[in-house]
């Protein structure tokens, strides 16, 4: 579980965030939408600790994680794995050796045991026979999965999503968001996701946040949304035709 | 952002990049790489510019020396100390630093940009120290060999084109470069390539981990840190060079 209060940031004197306090549960897929620039990427970095906060507390599972010196920060970051928008894959590394590297790093596994971990979160993820090619050789959906695959190499405890299907085709980005809420419950992980992607929401929402001009706005579950009369959330959530179309025909009945 | 930021924010970057390595074993095998990626690869460009560098300093000063008071084999001792001097530590420092700078700004400019250094700080490394400390020690250690051999080559470089045309015997080369031969000009020479060499590592890598934005960004990181690197290389040539001659 990670606690979010009275989280402030501001960059140059300009407020980014304000006054946000959210709760985000364990075993869920935690989902922060909002337009371009509300300040979700902002709130994802503070969480990690990426971007310091100018006041208020991150708290994950009771200890104040903002809080903790360098030290402890860095030992709590082994139990964090993180997706980026774009991989964030190692360039010059293989697949292999990309899912390996917290491994390297950070256990005591002997060189056979680390591939066999290694292969086992790739085969999680549904990557077969790619394990020698390089980012730049596999497509951006599979660059994705192998990001997920090295976020969950060290069975973390917090799994973090900054917009994880975004440049990919829907039924990609399904998949990715399939992959996701999956290996949350498997690993009882808590999950933040950060999203803009309606599929996402309705696939992924046991728990949503929407966050406006830097402040949350607005938190439920994806049935929430429908009955909800929040006019800025309404405004993001049915901005396309489509989904007016499903609105109306869900009213309707 | 003015200078003292600058100096501020490049002993804050050095003081993490020289902080406790998480994992030895991860950190060698890293210098290794890095041995290969930045030394290894630059000992042809080094050896083409040394032997040109060489042929050079023989037949300007031999056309310089035309008088018969001089004696040839002065042609032999000024390429010599002009290589070893100057030539096989200065120059090839300045070469390096458009070759090796602008690798390593651009390497670690284009993680930042990519998020790849978030992913590191995410996983609990120590990013400025992982990606920063073993380029700073594969160049270090390895920039003296590249400065020795260039003046090998240097020399070399200057009996071959002053014989090849004609201004001086192989004799007397031999002799001028064997003339008043101070060993501690060697030192002196190795010292400042050491030294040009943290600078080129560290200044450059200080240039690519602040990168932010595109590509555009990482390029014009890129060329800071060669031009950059380049000034203090000048800098504390004057410097060293006061402090170890004088």
């Amino acid at each position: 579980m990670i606690e979010v209060k009275n989280i402030y940031k501001s960059f140059n004197g300009i407020p980014v965030l304000k006054n946000i306090n959210v709760l985000f549960e364990k075993g869920k897929t935690n989902l922060i939408i909002g337009q371009s620039g509300s300040g979700k990427t902002v709130l994802l970095k503070s969480i990690v600790g990426l971007h310091e906060v100018d006041q208020g507390e991150i708290i994950f599972d009771g200890t104040v994680f903002n809080k903790l010196d360098f030290k402890e920060k860095k030992e709590m970051r082994k139990q964090i794995g993180m997706l980026f928008q774009g991989g964030a894959l190692f360039d010059s590394s293989t697949v292999e050796e990309n899912v390996m590297y917290p491994l390297d790093m950070f256990s005591e596994m002997n060189y056979n045991e680390k591939r066999e971990r290694a292969n086992e979160c790739l085969k999680r993820v549904n990557i077969i026979n790619a394990n020698q090619l390089y980012p730049a050789e596999i497509s951006g959906g599979m660059q994705k999965r192998v990001a997920i695959a090295r976020a969950i190499a060290l069975n973390p405890k917090y799994l973090f999503c900054d917009e994880p299907n975004s440049g990919l085709d829907p039924q990609t980005a399904i998949l990715i968001d399939n992959l996701i809420k999956e290996i949350t419950e498997e690993y009882n992980m808590t999950t933040i996701v950060n999203t803009h992607d309606m599929n996402s929401v309705m696939e992924n929402g046991d728990n949503v946040m929407f966050i406006y001009k830097g402040e949350k706005w607005w938190q439920g579950s994806r049935d929430d949304i429908f009955d909800s009369e929040n006019k800025e959330l309404n405004d993001f959530i049915f901005a396309s035709k489509l989904s007016q179309k499903i609105r109306d025909l869900k009213n309707s009945r | 952002m003015g200078l003292f930021q600058h100096v501020g924010k490049y002993f804050i970057l050095l003081g993490r990049v020289f902080s406790r390595p998480e994992k030895i074993r991860i950190y060698y095998r890293e210098t290794i790489k890095e041995l290969d990626k930045l030394g290894l690869s630059s000992i042809g460009i080094v050896a083409i510019i040394s032997v040109f560098m060489g042929a050079v300093i023989t037949i300007q000063t031999a056309y310089n020396t035309e008088n018969p008071m001089l004696p040839a084999y002065l042609i032999g001792l000024t390429a010599r100390d002009s290589m070893l001097l100057e030539f096989s530590s200065t120059i090839v420092a300045l070469i390096l630093a458009g070759k090796i700078g602008s690798n390593i700004a651009s390497e670690i400019g284009t993680m930042r940009v990519t998020e790849q250094i978030d992913a590191l700080e995410i996983m609990g490394v120590n990013s400025a120290s992982y990606l920063i400390l073993p380029k700073i020690i594969a160049t270090v250690f390895f920039s003296p060999f590249l400065c020795l051999m260039s003046m090998i080559i240097g020399i070399f470089g200057g009996w071959i084109a002053g014989v090849s045309v004609g201004v001086i015997t192989t004799q007397d080369y031999i002799y001028g470069i064997q003339y008043a031969f101070i060993p501690y000009y060697i030192v002196y020479a190795l010292i400042k390539m050491a030294i040009f060499a943290f600078l080129i590592t560290s200044i450059s890598a200080y240039h690519g981990y602040y990168s932010y934005g595109g590509s555009l960004d990482v390029g014009k990181s890129s060329t800071k840190a060669v031009v950059r690197s380049s000034i203090f290389i000048l800098l504390f040539n004057v410097i060293l060079t006061q402090l170890l001659l004088s």
